[in-house]
C-alpha cells in the first residue's frame, strides 16, 4: 500500500457518546460472590439428599425451615439497618443449610428458626454482614442452641428413628471396634449424628466439587483431618479407632465446609495451615480429654477467634524481599 | 536446563481472547494524511523539537531530541511539511507537544536511513549510539530507553539475555505474529544485544499458547545453539519482566531492584527487531505492529502503523466501530490505558488498540469483600491486595507502604480475579501515587 494516501473526504469515525475512562484492568473474571455461594450450595446437595434418605421428610422440613428463616432474617435486619438487601448473594442460604446440618434430625422446627435468626442477626449482621463476621455463623448458632437447649441438641436418632448414642459417644464410653457400626455404614452415613454430618461419602463428593471449582483450597481440610488423626494417636487412641474417629462425628463436614469459611479463617496461605493444625489439635483434645464426645464445632469457633492474630503473623513475604 | 513449561508462583489463567486476530497476518496500515508525533514516547525527559512550522521533513528524519541522559529522539514517520506543533493527549493521558506533519504521500526516505555496516565491524559504543539515534525504547509497553538499559546492564555484567515474547496480555497478537512472520529479525536483534553485552547464551521466551511462533523461531534457530527458545506456561502476568526472569532462570529480582541486579537483561521481541532494523537498514523506530481488536471494531487486524497516526484513522481502516464503543484501550486489557479522544496518536509503546462494546465496558457492581483470599493466592508479588485496598480507601498510606504497596507491579491480577469485583489494583495504584508524593515532599 506504499504511497496510497488516505482520502480525507471519507467518512470520519466519530464518537456518539463519551467513552468510559478507568484504570486497568479492564476485564474481570466471571466469578462473583453469588456464584461462589451457589457452588457451595451445589456441593451440599448430595448431603441434603442423603439426609432425607436417612432421616426422612423431617430432615427436609428442618433444612427448608432453616434456610427460609436465615434468608428472611437477613432481609429484615438489613432493611432495619437501612442497608442494601443482599440476600441475592445466597450466603444466607449457605448459613441456613449448614445450621440445619448441625441439628439432630428430630429437632423441633423452632430450633431451626431460632438458630438461623441468631446466626444471621447476632453473629453475622451485628458485626458488619458478609465478610466481616469473625465467627462462623452456623457454628456459633449451634453453640448457642447447645447452651440453651442441651437435651434437644444432644438427643440423636439413628436413621431407623431410634434414639441412640452416636459412634463418638460410644467411643467416649471406652468401647472398642466391636460395639461400633461397620466401616461401610460409617462411610455411607447409616449412623446416628447431626442431620448433615454423617455421610462422609456424600460430603466428600461435594468437597471434590468445591476443590475442582477452586472454591476451597486443599490446605485446611487436609491439615485439619491429618492433625486430628495424629493428635488422637498421640493422646493414646488406639490405631484401629482412628478411622472411626474421622468418619464418626462432624469432622468431614467441619473440615471441608466450616473450617474453609472465608471470612472467619485466615486469608494467608500459611495462616490457613496454622489455623487447620490448631483446629485439629483442639478437636482431638476435646474428644479425648474434654467432657464432650465431639469437639469440631468448638475447635473451629476457638480458631475463628485466633484468625486475626494468625493472619498478622503469617503475612506472605514479598517477592524478592529480604529473608 | 529445562526449557519448556516454565512458570512462576501466583498469577491467574485469563481467557486469552486472542482469536480475533490470531490468524491475521501483519498488514501495512494505510498511509495517514497527517501524523501528530509526540515529543515524548518514552520514560524520561521529553524531546525538544528540531523542526519548525513550514519545514520539509522526510521519513526517518530526526525531528526531536533531548540532551538529557534518559531520553531518546523521535523521528518523522512520513515525508511532507511540518504544519505546526500541537498539544495533544498521548495514550497515557498526558498532554504532550506533538509535531504535526502533513504527508505528501511520497514517503521519501531521509539520507540518514542507510545500513550501518556489518555487525562484526561495529564496536560496542557504535552499537549503543546507533540504538540511541534510532530512538528505540521498550516496545512491550513500558517505553524505557533501550540504550540506557543496555549500558547499565553492561556495567552490571549481566550473563543472561531473555527476549520477551510471552505476550501474556489477552487480545494482543502483535508479538506473536511478528515472531511467526519475521523470526530472523528478532534473532538478528538478539545477536546484536548478545554482542554488545558480551553474553554467549540467550533465550527467546514464548508462552505455549503461541505454538506457531515457537516452531518458526525454532526452525530459524536450527543452526544456532547460542539462542534457545524457552516455552512458558500460559498464565498472566508471565510477560512481566521479574516473573519472566524467575520462570526462565529461577532468579528473584530483589525488592526495589531491577533485572540487571540478578545479571539478566530482558527486552521485548519487537524491541530486539527494532535494533536489527536500526543496524541493517539504518531505520529508526517510526512504525510498529499494533493489534487492533475487540468486539467493538468491525474488522480486527494486526497493522504496521506509523507513529503519529491517529486512533480515528486506524479504527476507520478496520471497518469502523461495531455498534457504540464503550471503551478504547491503548495496550492490553489488564494494564492498558483508556482513551477518551480519537485524536490520540499511536506511539512506540502502543501494543494494541482494543475497542470494548458498551456492555463490556459497563461498570460492574462492587460487593463487600468476602475474604476469599483469591487475590492473595494470585498476587505474583505475594502482597495482600485486599488489605492494601482497605488501607488505601481509608487514606492510611503509611500502613499501605508497610504492607509493601510500592512493590505492586500493577498487573491487574487481583482486580481481575476478585469475585466481589472490588477495584484492588486501582486502589493500590492510588496508594502508590500517594506514598511517592509524600516521599517527594518530605
Amino acid at each position: 500500500m506504499e504511497g496510497k494516501v488516505k482520502d480525507p473526504n471519507r467518512d470520519k469515525v466519530v464518537l456518539d457518546k463519551p467513552l468510559t475512562m478507568s484504570l486497568a484492568p479492564h476485564i474481570r473474571s466471571c466469578d462473583t460472590t453469588r456464584r461462589l455461594m451457589l457452588d457451595v450450595i451445589i456441593a451440599m446437595v448430595p448431603a441434603i439428599i442423603g439426609s432425607v434418605y436417612f432421616y426422612g421428610l423431617q430432615a427436609l422440613v428442618l433444612i427448608l425451615t432453616s434456610v427460609a428463616s436465615a434468608v428472611v432474617a437477613e432481609a429484615l435486619i438489613q432493611k432495619l439497618f437501612k442497608k442494601d438487601i443482599q440476600i441475592g448473594d445466597l450466603s444466607a442460604v449457605v448459613t441456613g443449610i449448614l445450621l440445619a446440618f448441625n441439628l439432630p434430625a428430630n429437632a423441633p422446627w423452632w430450633i431451626a428458626v431460632f438458630g438461623s435468626a441468631f446466626a444471621i442477626i447476632i453473629v453475622k449482621e451485628f458485626f458488619g454482614g458478609i465478610g466481616s463476621n469473625f465467627m462462623n455463623p452456623a457454628l456459633a448458632a449451634r453453640a448457642a442452641l447447645v447452651a440453651s437447649w442441651p437435651s434437644i441438641m444432644a438427643t440423636y436418632i439413628n436413621p431407623d428413628g431410634i434414639t441412640s448414642a452416636t459412634p463418638l459417644a460410644v467411643m467416649k464410653g471406652g468401647a472398642g471396634v466391636e460395639s461400633l457400626p461397620s466401616l461401610t455404614r460409617m462411610f455411607i452415613g447409616d449412623i446416628g449424628g447431626s442431620l448433615g454430618e454423617t455421610s462422609a461419602l456424600l460430603l466428600l463428593i461435594g468437597a471434590a466439587y468445591l476443590l475442582i471449582r477452586q472454591v476451597i483450597n486443599w490446605r485446611i481440610p487436609v491439615f485439619y483431618i491429618g492433625t486430628t488423626a495424629i493428635m488422637l494417636l498421640l493422646l493414646g487412641v488406639s490405631g484401629d479407632l482412628i478411622i472411626y474417629q474421622i468418619l464418626g462425628g462432624g469432622l468431614i463436614l467441619g473440615a471441608f465446609f466450616m473450617a474453609t469459611d472465608y471470612s472467619t479463617t485466615p486469608i494467608t496461605p500459611l495462616g490457613k495451615i496454622v489455623f487447620a493444625i490448631g483446629c485439629g489439635v483442639l478437636t482431638a483434645l476435646i474428644r479425648v480429654k474434654g467432657g464432650m464426645p465431639e469437639g469440631v464445632s468448638y475447635s473451629i469457633l476457638l480458631m475463628n477467634i485466633m484468625t486475626p492474630i494468625i493472619e498478622r503473623f503469617t503475612r506472605p513475604r514479598v517477592f524478592g524481599g529480604a529473608k | 536446563m529445562r526449557l519448556d513449561n516454565l512458570t512462576f508462583k501466583g498469577g491467574v489463567l485469563v481467557k486469552d481472547r486472542k482469536d480475533f486476530t490470531r490468524d491475521k497476518a501483519i498488514e501495512k496500515a494505510a498511509e495517514p494524511s497527517i501524523v501528530r508525533i509526540p515529543l515524548q514516547q518514552h520514560v524520561g525527559a521529553p524531546c525538544k523539537a528540531l523542526v519548525k512550522k513550514g519545514d520539509k521533513v522526510k521519513v526517518g528524519q530526526k525531528i526531536g531530541d533531548s540532551e538529557a541522559t534518559l531520553s531518546v529522539p523521535v523521528h518523522s514517520s512520513v515525508s511532507g511539511e511540518v504544519i505546526g506543533i500541537e498539544k495533544l493527549y498521548n495514550p497515557e493521558g498526558l498532554r504532550v507537544d506533538c509535531i504535526v506533519i502533513e504527508s505528501d504521500g511520497l514517503n521519501e526516505m531521509h539520507e540518514s536511513v542507510e545500513p550501518k555496516g556489518n555487525l562484526e565491524d561495529l564496536t560496542g559504543e557504535e552499537i549503543l549510539a546507533i540504538v540511541r539515534e534510532a530512538g528505540i525504547a521498550g516496545m512491550g509497553g513500558a517505553g524505557f530507553p533501550l540504550h540506557i538499559k543496555l549500558s547499565t546492564s553492561l556495567e552490571a555484567e549481566v550473563d543472561t539475555i531473555i527476549i520477551n515474547g510471552s505476550e501474556c496480555e489477552p487480545y494482543l497478537n502483535s508479538d506473536d505474529r511478528y515472531m511467526q512472520e519475521c523470526p530472523e529479525k528478532v534473532i538478528y536483534g538478539t545477536q546484536v544485544i548478545m554482542k554488545y553485552l558480551g553474553v554467549d547464551e540467550s533465550y527467546i521466551a514464548v508462552e505455549d499458547n503461541k505454538p506457531n511462533a515457537i516452531s518458526s523461531l525454532k526452525e530459524a534457530l536450527k543452526d544456532n545453539d547460542k539462542i534457545k527458545v524457552a516455552s512458558l506456561k500460559t498464565k498472566f502476568p508471565q510477560g512481566e519482566s521479574y516473573r519472566l526472569v524467575d520462570a526462565v532462570t529461577g532468579r528473584k529480582v530483589p525488592q526495589g531492584g531491577r533485572t540487571k541486579d540478578v545479571k539478566t537483561f530482558v527486552t521485548n521481541v519487537l524491541t530486539a527487531a527494532a535494533v536489527r532494523d536500526a543496524i541493517v537498514e539504518g531505520k529508526p523506530l517510526y512504525e510498529r505492529v499494533v493489534t487492533v481488536t475487540g468486539n467493538g471494531v468491525k474488522e480486527p487486524k494486526n497493522l504496521l502503523i506509523k507513529v503519529g497516526t491517529s486512533v480515528a484513522d486506524i479504527i476507520e481502516q478496520c471497518g469502523g466501530f461495531n455498534g457504540t464503543p464503550g471503551k478504547i484501550i491503548a495496550g492490553g486489557p489488564m494494564t492498558g490505558n483508556t482513551l477518551f479522544t480519537l485524536d490520540t496518536p499511536v506511539t512506540k509503546e502502543v501494543t494494541g488498540i482494543i475497542v470494548l462494546t458498551e456492555e463490556e465496558a459497563a461498570p460492574v457492581k462492587t460487593t463487600p469483600c468476602i475474604k476469599c483470599g483469591k487475590c492473595v493466592e494470585a498476587c505474583p508479588v505475594y502482597l495482600m491486595p485486599n488489605v492494601i485496598q482497605a488501607l488505601s480507601l481509608k487514606d492510611r498510606y503509611d500502613d499501605a507502604e508497610e504492607y509493601n504497596a510500592l512493590s505492586c507491579v500493577k498487573c491487574g491480577t487481583c482486580s481481575y480475579i476478585c469475585p466481589a469485583k472490588r477495584p484492588l489494583t486501582e486502589a493500590i495504584a492510588h496508594a502508590k501515587r500517594e506514598i511517592r508524593a509524600k516521599r517527594k515532599n518530605s
